[in-house]
């Protein structure tokens, strides 16, 4: 690297640099917290079943071998749009009869949930998919 | 080894290489559900196992960081660590908390380890890679207060060198965007937003300082090229690096609720992110080129030039191949982003701290470099693990094409369970590379207890 290039000069270029690119991190940031409310559903929060729903979500796991909206493991279904896929009786049915012990194939463990614990993780993904993700999966499947 | 205190290196480091042999079992166990899906169920469930994956991997990487911080901070300040007695305190508090959350993960049922940890107090768990209990992450915090008090007291009363400030600077750094990790909102999209703010900053950010400094630290000590030169590559880098990665964030919210825009910000500037991976990988070149002695560790020279062609590799190039909006709208969330996480993880994180351990532990044990012997074996360990990596991404990406393939692009799409069952092949494939991985693992340990006697 060029002598006439001091290594003062690279220090003050990495501090000046990423204090600049940070600061319009967080204007980008403010940005997108104002337009959030026209796109997250945030409305549905005011439902207790959806809150309830989201923990549950969170106390069992579930991120562990599903994706949601994308992200998580990838060895079970996408369930981000899964409320649309199979509508709220099929996924409660199909939680409730979980593991299906068939010999060989990937299994889910039974979570011992309650009816209302299945209604408010229904809550929780129909929320999930209501919000505007800019059209992603690319069709139903996930 | 010019300072006592850089000992207590010696106890992370082995701490983290115990930790790194059960990140690998446990892959290993995942890897084989993905294609006898029964397997160890329900005493092992695959999110259990992944759970115990991940966190031993991040705890480890933790680790190693740290003996390399209590390592290279006393050399460069030119003086001794502030308090080796807390660095110790430290170490064990960490392995404790950490070796009890994965018997917690793996006794208990999940919903129970929440509740008896509290989680419906201060809700972070069940969420990727922040599984641990809220007590483990005030833990983690603590350790990691510790250690930068001990290591900014050293750093304050003692020489400051570039690659320090740029180590300290990663590490306040990673234990700030940590703090993080508590913040979960009930909005699932601002849940997601700030939760890359762990993630995102962390490996595409912060860690790379981190990775930079450590790198710059070995290639100093073995190639004797003057600091000048060596410090300032180290800030070209490191600038790279920021201002690539900051709003290369947004290449995680192209899809997850964030406002459109993203998608322009997230792909220019992530496309953008291989540029310091590259500039590390002609820096590591160019160095050892360069180089005014021959050290006698060739093993440690071997894993820094390794660490800089399979970082821009695995973080560089097959982040690239996934991060345009428009391929990654096919792409998000498949078998492509597992093989870009693996490599990624594998050539930048886990081959510079094992750079640092090769190039220390015989520092350590009172002798320049280890025998003939010793290195030759250490130096089968990497060319086992660093090609079984190869091939692990390989197959992963080959089962991704065909995911994408068969479940987003077809006319008539499959189901994702029929998709798999579509791709099982590579997952065979996948796992015989992991056991090649383990092979040379084992390789690779066996070499710290090879012939004993010193080169010279």
């Amino acid at each position: 690297m060029s002598a006439s290039f001091s290594t003062s000069a690279a220090r003050n270029m990495f501090y000046g640099g990423s204090t600049f690119f940070f600061l319009i991190f967080l204007a980008l940031t403010y940005n997108t917290e104002q337009q959030l409310p026209k796109r997250d559903q945030r409305a549905q929060l005011d439902n207790p079943a959806v809150v309830a729903g989201k923990r549950l979500w969170e106390n069992n796991n579930c991120i562990g071998c599903h994706t949601l909206l994308g992200e998580g493991a990838y060895f079970a279904p996408e369930l981000g749009n899964v409320y649309k896929r199979r509508g709220p009786d099929f996924i409660k049915a199909w939680i409730k009869a979980q593991p299906t012990g068939t010999p060989g194939r990937r299994q889910m463990p039974d979570f011992h949930f309650s009816d209302k614990d299945l209604d408010d993780i229904v809550a929780f993904l129909k929320y999930a998919s209501e919000i505007n993700t800019a059209n992603w999966p690319p069709n139903i499947e996930g | 080894m010019q300072y006592k205190s850089q000992i207590v290196a010696k106890h992370y480091f082995v701490g983290a290489l115990v930790l790194f042999v059960a990140q690998i079992l446990f892959g290993l166990v995942m890897g084989l559900q993905y294609v006898v899906g029964d397997f160890l169920f329900p005493a092992i469930p695959f999110n259990v196992a992944r759970m115990v994956h991940t966190n031993t991997l991040i705890v480890w990487l933790l680790m190693g960081f740290m003996g390399s911080a209590y390592y290279l901070v006393p050399e460069e300040s030119e003086r001794e660590l502030y308090s080796p007695k807390l660095a110790i305190a430290m170490f064990w508090i960490f392995l404790v908390a950490a070796g009890l959350t994965v018997i917690g993960y793996l006794s208990v049922p999940y919903a129970t380890l929440a509740r008896v940890t509290g989680n419906d107090l201060l809700p972070t768990m069940g969420r990727e890679f922040l599984e641990q209990p809220g007590i483990t992450k005030i833990g983690i915090v603590v350790v990691a207060l510790a250690f930068l008090f001990n290591l900014s007291m050293t750093f304050l009363k003692g020489r400051k060198t570039a690659i320090t400030s740029v180590m300290l600077i990663g590490l306040w750094g990673l234990a700030i965007f940590f703090l993080f990790s508590f913040v979960n909102p009930d909005n699932l999209v601002r849940d997601k937003f700030y939760w890359w703010w762990v993630v995102h900053l962390w490996v595409e950010g912060v860690w790379e300082l981190i990775l930079g400094s450590i790198l710059a630290f070995v290639l100093i000590k073995i190639t004797g090229v003057d600091r000048e030169v060596i410090e300032k590559w180290l800030y070209v880098i490191i600038t790279l690096t920021l201002i690539t990665g900051i709003l290369g964030t947004g290449h995680h919210y192209f899809w997850i609720g964030a406002p459109e825009y993203w998608q322009w910000f997230g792909s220019v500037f992530s496309a953008l992110e291989p540029i310091p991976f590259f500039a590390m990988t002609l820096f590591a070149f160019n160095m050892v080129n360069r180089r005014r002695r021959e050290h006698p560790n060739r093993a440690a020279t071997l894993w820094a030039l390794g660490t800089g062609v399979m970082a821009f590799l695995g973080a560089g190039v097959w982040g690239f191949l996934h991060t345009l909006a428009p391929v990654n709208y096919y792409t998000h969330g498949t078998q492509i982003t597992a093989a870009h996480g693996h490599m990624a993880f594998y050539g930048a994180y886990v081959m510079v701290v094992l750079t640092m351990i090769s190039y220390t532990m015989p520092l350590m044990r009172g002798r320049a470099a280890n025998s003939n012997a010793a290195q030759v074996m250490e130096m089968w360990g990497f060319w086992l693990m660093t090609i079984a990596m190869v091939f692990i991404t390989l197959f992963l990406t080959a089962a991704g094409i065909l995911q994408v393939w068969l479940q987003r692009v077809s006319e008539t799409p499959l189901g994702f369970m029929a998709t798999q069952d579509q791709v099982a092949l590579f997952y065979w494939l996948r796992e015989g590379a992991g056991l090649i991985f383990l092979i040379g693992l084992l390789t690779y340990l066996a070499s710290f207890f090879k012939g004993e006697k010193a080169a010279a």
